[in-house]
């Protein structure tokens, strides 16, 4: 005879195993199509590229020496691979940049959207919400028209006679920079929001009261209590702006590469797969310290909100 | 201090704010109004027409890439939502049991990783089967969709499920209906929301994709996203200012209907 506690732990087995099965479609689509071709990259990263693209089935860890270091033809000396190291560090620069600025612009766009009416408030999110949920490679397309040498920036500019030809912003890093912060605005906005919604203001109220400016209100109430709705944001825009493809092949052209152009590149013209394997881990390297530096930060900020 | 002294206010923040908003809507404004332009410069202003969404209209390129884009965004997104649905049954109302965080993780996977990781990822994975099965169709393209449209759907579906307690399972166990009829009667009723609105975020976000679509893609497979950075890649024309205008009305749509949806229930 089976007793009550034996039935009771029957009864969890099956639900854990009927939750496994209910999972099971989801958890097999996405290593199917995300997670599990990743670990491919990483064999791929150490093989020999073909002659025509694709693979030899052969080691080698040239894709990884490759990735910073350049052989020298002649003397088979290892340099610095100055070509790759600019586009890292103009990526790394320029992604760090836009989440700069949209932080700079975000944070003070999110406090004024939480300070209005109950009832207003929903309509700012609804404004947030529409670029966010807008193609980004039309808003990107929207800047292209924006910022041309025809464009109406440069029209305006020369109108008032601020500039006596039209200023290049277009195909430089600012276009790509403007870019960015302009489409992974609402990113960084909404995140920020979602913590500042639950500010409590009597605790701003009560800095006030013990004679604390606006700034150190701003600084020592405000800021700490939103924090984790920044670092949300800043992981949110630094992520693909990182990674960013679409904003550097519109606004860069074709000499400003970020690290996903120069990673397109060799898979295609390059005919490098072993080296794209290789730079794409890089960036998931990348990715992954910064995630893991948000989760340390996370957890140690114990500010909590009820 | 003054008597109108605002707790709220800090300088210069709403000016910052405004200018954000105008900012964020005034290149797409610009797009819109040059979608009607006469002229076929995007430069200079020619008189209202329609000519470009006639040409657009006419143009069997656009119409084909059209059609898969919603195609592979439908099926799609009524893939990943039965899925993300089913998981987040799964994984929601329960004490922590063996697996969960690995759930967790599995299911946002996608989110964490740059989509030009996941598209060179993919372009290998798929590249293989392609030789392996001769198989070159569609279906790459749908496997892929789906799978970056979980997490979506999956958020608020989530959300849904985590503000609903189980008295009225429990009272209809009670009263011993079947559990599949306490799910087709009761939680389904009640999830509904949320399982539309996961299903119309994974649409949009389908539609909008380029970079994993790039790589992943066949010749001939065009998306509508896709055709369009090929052709602003080759030089713009009024065209493309009236595929995205469209585009946006569609956007634009989807996303009022989600926020009513999502809102309504409070």
């Amino acid at each position: 005879m089976a007793t009550a506690e034996e039935v009771a732990k029957a009864a969890e087995r099956r639900d854990v195993r009927d939750r496994w099965l209910l999972s099971a479609p989801a958890l097999l689509v996405i290593l199917f199509a995300a997670t599990g071709p990743l670990l491919i990259v990483l064999v791929y990263s150490f093989l020999t590229p073909g002659a025509y693209g694709d693979v030899k089935w052969q080691f080698s860890s040239d894709a990884w020496t490759s990735v910073f270091l350049e052989r020298d033809i002649f003397d088979d000396t290892l340099s610095l691979a100055a070509a790759h190291v600019t586009i890292f560090w103009r990526s790394i620069k320029l992604a760090v940049v836009t989440t700069l600025a949209t932080l700079a612009l975000g944070f003070p766009t999110a406090y004024f959207m939480a300070t209005r009416s109950e009832k207003t408030r929903d309509l700012w999110l609804f404004l947030i919400t529409i670029p966010f949920w807008t193609n980004l490679l039309i808003r990107t397309f929207a800047v292209l028209q924006i910022i041309r040498n025809e464009g109406i920036v440069n029209t305006i500019l020369l109108k008032l006679g601020i500039v006596s030809a039209p200023v290049q912003i277009l195909y430089t890093d600012t276009a790509i920079l403007i870019g960015m912060a302009y489409v992974y605005l609402p990113l960084m906005v909404l995140p920020i929001y979602a913590s500042m919604e639950k500010l409590d203001f009597r605790l701003v109220e009560a800095g006030y009261d013990l004679y604390a400016t606006r700034f150190k209100v701003l600084r020592k109430i405000i800021f700490p209590l939103v924090k984790p709705g920044v670092i949300a944001g800043s992981i949110l825009v630094f992520i693909p702006a990182l990674g960013a493809y679409v904003t550097p092949s519109v606004l860069g052209g074709g000499k400003n590469m970020m690290l996903s152009n120069l990673i397109e590149l060799q898979f295609g013209q390059g005919r490098n797969w072993p080296l794209g394997s290789a730079l794409s881990i890089t960036v998931m390297i990348i990715v992954m310290v910064a995630l893991l530096a948000y989760v340390r930060n996370a957890g140690k900020s114990g500010v909590r909100h009820g | 201090m003054a008597s109108n002294f605002s707790i709220k206010h800090q300088p210069g923040f709403t000016a910052i704010a405004a200018t954000c908003f105008v900012v964020l809507y005034l290149p797409i404004i610009v797009l819109v109004i040059y979608a009607f332009n006469a002229a076929s410069s995007t430069s200079e202003w020619g008189g209202f027409s329609l000519k470009w969404f006639q040409s657009a209209y006419q143009n069997t390129q656009v119409i084909d890439a059209t059609l898969r884009s919603f195609q592979i965004g439908a099926i799609a997104a009524v893939l990943s939502t039965i899925f993300a649905t089913m998981a987040a049954l799964a994984t929601t109302r329960t004490a922590s049991y063996p697996g969960l965080t690995f759930k967790y993780a599995a299911i946002n996977q996608p989110l964490m990783v740059p989509e030009i990781v996941t598209g060179v990822a993919l372009l290998i994975f798929f590249s293989r089967i392609k030789i392996f099965t001769g198989y070159s169709g569609i279906g790459y393209l749908v496997a892929a969709h789906t799978a970056f449209c979980i997490p979506f759907a999956y958020l608020p579906i989530r959300a849904r499920l985590e503000n609903m307690d189980l008295t009225l399972e429990r009272a209809a166990a009670d009263l011993y209906a079947t559990p599949w009829k306490t799910f087709r009667r009761i939680t389904l009723p009640l999830l509904w929301p949320g399982i539309l609105a996961g299903l119309m975020l994974a649409f949009v976000i389908s539609l909008d994709d380029v970079v994993i679509t790039e790589f992943v893609k066949s010749g001939g497979q065009d998306t509508l996203p896709t055709y369009m950075l090929g052709q602003i890649r080759r030089g713009i024309t009024p065209e493309i200012n009236a595929i995205s205008t469209a585009f946006l009305l569609l956007s634009v749509a989807i996303v009022t209907l989600f926020f009513f949806v999502s809102r309504k229930r409070d």
